[in-house]
């Protein structure tokens, strides 16, 4: 039997050897850390992808490596709202919102050799039906869907059943980005981590869960949006998308030059990078804001003037300065600014506590002895939920909660995995819920509010459901644009949604990146990113 | 001795299978709906499937099933190795067997530095007569285990990546990109060894035979490290094995603030996004390496220690309790 101290000098031997192999290790180092290569565009995500399939990439991390790979037969201007020729040369819509064709650009290939016809953009939308709920992200925008009828090689003709006015816009998102047959012939979990083959500006080199997606150029790409500056190939060969969860430690790679750009800057950490240099790329998130939404089934809801008063005793700016940073804006509507159709209702999402008090008195809810008013018997306690998806989401809801206290309501804060929220909202058995959803198209509070009759919280005021009816089927964008404004003020009136502050996108950039544009969604199109080097 | 050898065998089966059982009836005996979530994806307000399209998705998956018959089939899967499929990431083994590597070199490095910096700060401390360095030395230990490890590790970064550009902040490129980790395992690692070493140093110390010895004319640190350490090295065999499962089994914090993937990763991500057959299959694997870990230690000791060939069960200490 072996003795492994069995002399004085095998004890001294161990920690010189240890220590050797620490600083071989590091020896190696030196190229990792500091400046990279310029050819290489090295951006840090919050969290791991999880799926690079267009159709279901939702959140951001999944939506930045997932976008470069496919393009769509539209674009939207992120600054008007307004949809472009991208893949598609011409479009157009017929007046009842049902039939939508597209020309396609002549000589566009997928990366695989295939060239883009009529009837592979037929194949693509028969796919997104025929996978169902598997891809539910993206069937959303199909709802009445009939057929796509393939008019000649380069013209694609898609037709619904019902008026479905949001699908042009939809064209323009990458959750209906179009795939090459033999993506489409696969099942869609193989499209998670590799199976992607678009026409985009990168090809997917390799995603290596939790830890990097690369992407490298596609030779010979000339088939830009025609709102991009950039023409031609990708500035930079190759993508390096980082997963580092760590905000602290996004924020100490930038800083240090391992990464060229990161996402999902702590507010915090906001002032400190700037100061050092990092210049901040700003853009709030069009679509609904961060809102709590109240069931108006519950019987204390069911009362405009308590839904009003709740609205009153949230102070907006109190909860930005203080969750948040200055790059957050205060909601103003029950969508973002950068929403097309958004109008501004800023004057009524006001904080008035007197008001809210009075409000609650003429509906019947008194004072208790603990502060919290009572009727019947019954405390004024609210059921919330929410779901960790953003950071600062806790901080925010608590002092929502210290502000609904001071007027006599309770809120009772729970927090889920965002699954089991929707599948709890699902239930009905909730008082309020919180979140947001990114989309540059007013059709998101149809989606929101109402969904056809099938949103969990049941509203059926005839205003509303007229308004959001309405925008649903004309493309006349004056006409859409008005009913969504109707919708919007319904919504800020009856206090069906308690709207508090506006999803912000910040990034933080090396000094010397180029290129990264915003696109409608404010997600990112990196075709023109570069590292040229500080 | 065959009698114990297979006795432990049967009782890591028997562990290992009640694991099975207990994490299968928490992960899929929860109320909600798998499919509903998979369908949901990850926006909460932009789900359109029907409640067909949902029922479609359950009968695939088999969520559909009465619990007992998904209990059967996925145990008789798992039997033979396969770990079932998420719907999410594809198949389970395959995850997990991706995840193993990353994991398992900062596993070894760490483990080697807390049992050589653990061992070392033990046996110093033992052997010192300076009563204050003695005690400085003791209290080392106590704060190691007590320091928490996403503290030590941004420290590090802080440090030696962002300060110094010695070692890279995140990744599992080469083996500048484990030397910070492993050194972050290590802090309790170490502490955790020289705890339990220096203990049993002193208690055979203070043993008949080291006065003997000591009375033959052996010096002190021939005493020291020839006759004490070798006897008190047992216990800290025990938990070295331990150990071993922990660093293995996932380690969570370490992975998430240096950006590596890995098992620890793996397991966070199953969690937070609720993918109930990846969850099974990591706390399956998990249970399984600490299972294997105890069992070679368990068997290794009537090796170690001649005295237990005699004996039907090995005798041990009381052990500190491991966190992550």
């Amino acid at each position: 039997m072996s003795t492994p101290l069995r002399r004085p000098g095998a004890v001294l031997l161990v920690p010189a050897l240890a220590a050797a192999l620490a600083l071989s290790a590091c020896g190696g180092s030196s190229t990792t850390a500091g400046t990279g290569d310029a050819d290489t565009f090295r951006f840090a995500l919050a969290s791991d992808p999880g799926c690079l399939n267009p159709r279901v990439a939702g959140n951001n991390d999944a939506a930045y490596p997932s976008r470069q790979l496919v393009d769509s037969l539209t674009d939207q201007d992120p600054g008007t709202g307004e949809i472009k020729p991208w893949l598609a040369e011409t479009f157009s819509v017929d007046k009842t919102a049902t039939r939508f064709t597209f020309t396609l650009r002549d000589g566009v290939t997928f990366s695989d050799g295939t060239p883009l016809t009529a009837a592979v953009v037929q194949q693509n939308f028969d796919e997104i039906i025929a996978n169902g709920a598997a891809q539910a992200q993206s069937l959303q925008f199909l709802t009445g869907y009939a057929r796509t009828v393939v008019v000649d090689e380069r013209t694609a003709r898609v037709e619904f059943d019902q008026p479905n006015a949001q699908f042009l816009q939809a064209t323009a998102s990458h959750f209906l980005g179009l795939l090459a047959p033999s993506s489409l012939a696969a099942d869609p979990a193989t499209r998670c981590d590799g199976n992607i083959v678009g026409t985009g500006p990168f090809v997917l080199d390799h995603y290596t869960k939790n830890t990097e997606v690369v992407e490298t150029r596609r030779p010979g790409y000339a088939w830009g949006s025609s709102l991009w500056d950039h023409t031609g190939e990708a500035a930079s060969a190759r993508l390096d998308f980082r997963v580092i969860p760590e905000s602290g430690v996004r924020s100490g790679s930038l800083r240090s030059g391992q990464v060229d750009a990161i996402n999902g800057v702590p507010p915090q950490d906001e002032a400190s990078l700037a100061a050092g240099g990092t210049t901040l790329q700003i853009r709030p998130n069009p679509g609904l804001v961060f809102t709590l939404t109240p069931n108006i089934k519950r019987p204390a809801l069911s009362d405009v003037r308590v839904r009003r008063a709740l609205s009153l005793a949230v102070d907006r700016p109190a909860v930005v300065a203080a969750a948040l940073s200055p790059s957050f804006e205060v909601a103003s509507s029950a969508v973002a600014g950068t929403t097309p159709g958004w109008v501004d209702l800023s004057s009524q999402l006001t904080h008035d506590p007197a008001e809210a008090e009075r409000l609650l008195e003429a509906a019947g809810w008194t004072e208790g002895a603990d502060g919290i008013r009572q009727k019947d018997g019954q405390k004024l306690r609210l059921v919330t939920y929410w779901a960790p998806v953003f950071n600062p989401n806790q901080t925010a809801l608590e002092l929502i909660q210290q502000q609904a206290r001071q007027v006599g309501i309770e809120l009772d804060l729970n927090s889920l995995p965002v699954g089991e929220l929707q599948a709890k909202l699902a239930t009905g058995d909730f008082d309020l819920s919180w979140g947001n959803s990114t989309r540059p198209d007013p059709d998101i509070l149809r989606n929101t509010y109402w969904r056809d009759g099938a949103a969990p919280y049941g509203i059926d005021d005839p205003a509303l459901v007229k308004a959001l009816k309405g925008q649903q089927t004309t493309t006349d964008q004056e006409v859409r644009f008005a009913d969504a404004a109707r919708a919007q003020r319904v919504i800020v009136d009856k206090a069906y949604g308690v709207p508090v502050f506006e999803l912000t996108t910040v990034l933080g950039l090396r000094p010397g990146v180029t290129g990264v544009r915003f696109d409608s969604y404010s997600r990112l199109q990196l075709v023109a990113a570069a590292a040229t080097g500080d | 001795m065959t009698r114990y050898l297979l006795g432990r065998v049967g009782q890591a089966v028997l562990v290992l299978w009640a694991a099975y059982t207990v994490a299968f009836l928490v992960l899929y005996g929860l109320p909600g709906d798998p499919a509903a979530l998979i369908a949901a994806g990850g926006d909460v307000a932009n789900s359109a499937a029907t409640p067909e399209q949902v029922a479609a998705l359950r009968a695939q998956y088999g969520y559909d099933q009465p619990l007992v018959v998904q209990y059967l089939h996925h145990l008789g899967a798992a039997l033979t190795g396969d770990l079932g499929t998420s719907p999410r990431t594809g198949p389970v083994a395959a995850s997990i067997a991706q995840a193993v590597p990353p994991t398992a070199q900062i596993a070894a490095l760490g483990l080697l530095l807390s049992v050589v910096v653990g061992g070392g700060l033990a046996l110093t401390a033992t052997f010192v007569r300076t009563r204050w360095l003695r005690q400085l030395l003791l209290s080392l230990p106590p704060l190691g285990v007590s320091v928490p490890s996403f503290w030590i590790g941004l420290l590090l970064l802080q440090g030696f990546s962002f300060g110094l550009g010695w070692f890279p902040a995140f990744g599992n490129d080469g083996p500048a990109s484990l030397v910070l980790p492993a050194v972050t395992l290590a802090v309790l690692g170490s502490a955790l060894v020289a705890q339990v070493f220096a203990r049993s140093l002193r208690g055979e110390a203070a043993e008949a035979y080291a006065d003997t010895a000591r009375a033959k004319g052996a010096s002190r640190l021939r005493v020291h490290l020839r006759h004490t350490a070798r006897n008190a090295s047992l216990p800290t065999f025990t938990i070295t094995g331990l150990l071993v499962g922990q660093f293995l089994a996932g380690t969570v914090v370490t992975e998430t603030v240096f950006s590596r993937a890995g098992l620890g990763q793996l397991t966070a991500t199953a969690v937070s996004t609720q993918d109930i057959p990846l969850a099974l299959g990591v706390v399956v694997f998990g249970a399984a390496v600490v299972v294997a870990a105890s069992l070679a230690v368990d068997l290794a000791y009537p090796l170690l220690d001649p005295r237990m060939r005699r004996v039907t069960r090995p005798a041990r200490g009381p052990v500190p309790a491991v966190a992550s």
